[in-house]
């Protein structure tokens, strides 16, 4: 990994004005990225993740402190940080090839002629598979898909840096499994930068080469980083039996659940106990359906009389 | 054989059933209306006699065409008169200066259709080449809105019919040329049209380019897109069922000003037509204003009709169910 500093969050914190005065979703957010790597993000629900990638976008101004990417500080959106939304954010009246093309066009106009264009468009889609259905519209094709045609308009911008929040969140797992597999081809082939949020342990470690977890908010900040010393090509299969697979899933996890755990009780490595409760629970409902019926009964028999 | 005859059949009226069905309700609906109106119209006697019922309409419609035929035909003539007599002038004197003018004939119920759809359709365009490309800087930048919106909120509620006699004024203090293109008629009728149609196309279009979807806004900042194309192809493609919704109902306010101000102003049209009926006072008169009733009515329908199929055309979502 390369020690030459890419892109830099210093210090980043954001304040978002609400009707009961500013409410500080981060607080001193520092982090390097080196070039080429692929840092994932993962954190409770509503601790300031997409907030910290919009910053990043240039999306979001940070209140204090900032963003500096080769050199250069981040202050507004630009195409070489290109982003892959938590909802694919795709123009619903354009099909998925002028979708994409819209971004080329942008990032290449003067640089590739038109042949060029088309064929890089092409290429792309072909990338995510997407070539069998280029010419359908986001209300054509499904949820999985629309996430693709998202991914390969921001893969076609040859973005510096990637953003992807939650690229995989609403798809089911086959499809998951395939478009990880094809990312991690694809950043090793590009090499650009990733910054990736994720809600899945596994997926995390399976594509980063650091884990960066994120405490709760309000003010949260990073609590964590973890490397990952796996090497690549990574194999899911073969992988999830090594000792370094398993020792960083189990601090990801012991992170998020002993130490930053929120109110809600949920314990992966203790599977039996988890059972008991959900046997308990089964018992509970079905006595309390049992004491409804004997109520609906006397009821009954009352209205009878 | 016959089973496959059979089969063809019933496929065939499983298609026919729910259009039969469709148009005989309205029918119904019609019917019944027409009926009503056939017995009490009759016992409703007024100067100019008895309100007329559906027959005696449409014999006065059976007239008006008939008029209008015989306009045409006198025209024709006149125009043939003319040019007889010029071509004998020139024969005898090949210097001689001939004069052609113009047919001056009464203007016929179907040229003063023909007038009103001419001037709503003006004004209309004048004012929506205004008011979208208003809306749109209006629902792009809040300051601009903030600017506007106190004079759109005033001169909304306000009547076309009150700017009437200031357009009046100003046309034909402004307007003024020797072999005008247009009458002065049709001007002040258009742009008192074009006063009504403005508010609504406006705001509906500031409202709706205003509330295009956040991700949709992200992804043209990302991608720096430049102002026209963000117009192009992210703000235009996002507003047009509001652009729409404010075209149509700006059209209708157009058709209902256009005959009031045709009335008021006398100016060329089917407002005129329903005035001069009833300054006239014939027995005739009833029956030929209510032609002129429906036939508003008629036309109104079938131009919002043409805007709700210029919508369809025009929107990219052609599952959204337009009405
Ligand atoms: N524009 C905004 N205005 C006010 N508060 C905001 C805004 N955006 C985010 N927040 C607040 O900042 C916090 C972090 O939000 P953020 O969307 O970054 O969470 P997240 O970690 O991405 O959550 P999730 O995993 O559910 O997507 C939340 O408490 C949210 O209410
Ligand atoms: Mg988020």
């Amino acid at each position: 990994m390369s020690t030459k500093e890419h892109l830099v969050i210093t210090q980043a914190s954001i304040d978002f004005p609400t009707p009961n005065g500013p409410y500080r979703a981060l607080d001193k957010v520092n982090l390097k990225i080196a070039k080429g790597e692929f840092v994932s993000i993962i954190g409770h629900s509503g601790c300031g993740k997409s907030t910290v990638l919009n910053i990043v976008a240039g999306l979001y101004q940070a209140t204090e402190g900032g963003i500096i990417l080769d050199g250069k500080e981040v202050n507004e959106p630009g195409p070489e940080r290109a982003v892959v939304f938590q909802n694919h954010s795709l123009l619903p009246w354009m099909s998925a090839y002028e979708n994409v093309e819209l971004a080329v066009k942008r990032v290449f106009k003067g640089k590739k002629s038109k042949a060029e264009m088309k064929e890089w468009i092409e290429h792309n889609l072909s990338l995510v598979h997407m070539d069998h259905a280029m010419d359908k519209r986001p209300d054509e094709i499904s949820g999985g898909m629309k996430q693709r045609v998202g991914i390969a308009r921001a893969l076609a911008m040859e973005p510096q840096v990637l953003l992807l929040d939650e690229p995989f969140g609403a798809l089911d797992a086959l499809t998951r499994a395939h478009l990880q597999d094809s990312l991690m081809e694809i950043q090793k082939d590009l090499g650009n930068t990733v910054i990736m949020i994720t809600h899945d342990v596994d997926e995390a470690v399976l594509l980063s080469d650091r884990i960066v977890m994120m405490t709760n908010g309000p003010a949260a900040t990073v609590g964590e980083i973890l490397d990952i010393n796996l090497p690549r090509p990574r194999d899911r299969v073969a992988m999830s039996e090594t000792p370094e697979y398993i020792r960083c899933r189990k601090a990801v996890l012991s992170f998020l659940y002993e130490r930053h755990g929120k109110k809600i009780e949920e314990e992966p490595e203790v599977v039996e106990e988890t059972v008991e409760t959900a046997e308990e629970a089964a018992t509970e409902a079905v006595e309390a359906e049992a004491s409804n019926l004997v109520d609906i009964k006397k009821k009954v028999k009352t209205e009878a009389a | 054989m016959s089973e496959r005859i059979d089969s063809a059949s019933t496929t065939g009226m499983d298609w026919l059933l729910p259009k039969i069905k469709t148009m005989t309700v309205p029918l119904i609906g019609i019917l019944i209306f027409l009926g009503i109106w056939q017995m009490g119209a009759p016992k409703i006697v007024t100067s100019l006699g008895a309100v007329p019922g559906p027959t005696q309409v449409f014999q006065q419609f059976v007239g008006l065409v008939d008029e209008h035929k015989e306009a045409r035909e006198k025209e024709a003539a006149f125009i043939k008169r003319q040019e007889v007599r010029n071509a004998k002038k020139l024969e005898k004197d090949p210097n001689a200066v001939v004069k052609i003018r113009a047919y001056t004939g009464k203007a016929t119920f179907f040229d003063q259709i023909w007038t009103s759809l001419l001037t709503v359709s003006a004004g209309f365009l004048i004012a929506s080449l205004i008011a979208i490309p208003i809306g749109i800087i209006a629902g792009l930048s809040q300051t601009v809105y903030t600017a506007i919106n106190p004079l759109i909120q005033v001169f909304k509620p306000v009547s076309p019919l009150a700017w009437l006699p200031i357009i009046t004024m100003i046309v034909s203090a402004v307007y003024v040329s020797d072999s005008p293109m247009f009458e002065k008629s049709f001007v002040t009728s258009a742009l008192t049209v074009m006063l009504c149609c403005l508010w609504p196309t406006m705001i509906n279009t500031a409202v709706g380019v205003a509330n295009i979807s956040q991700d949709l806004q992200n992804v043209s900042k990302v991608l720096r897109l430049s102002w026209w194309t963000h117009v192009v192809k992210i703000v235009l493609p996002s507003a047009v069922p509001m652009i729409f919704t404010g075209l149509r109902l700006s059209f209708g306010i157009a058709w209902m000003v256009l005959i009031a101000a045709e009335m008021l102003a006398q100016n060329p049209g089917l407002g005129k037509f329903v005035w001069d009926e009833f300054q006239n006072g014939s027995s005739n008169s009833l029956g030929r204003i209510m032609v002129a009733v429906i036939v508003i009515g008629v036309l109104g329908y079938l131009l919002d009709r043409g805007m709700l199929t210029l919508q369809k055309y025009v929107s990219w979502d052609k599952s959204q169910a337009l009405r």
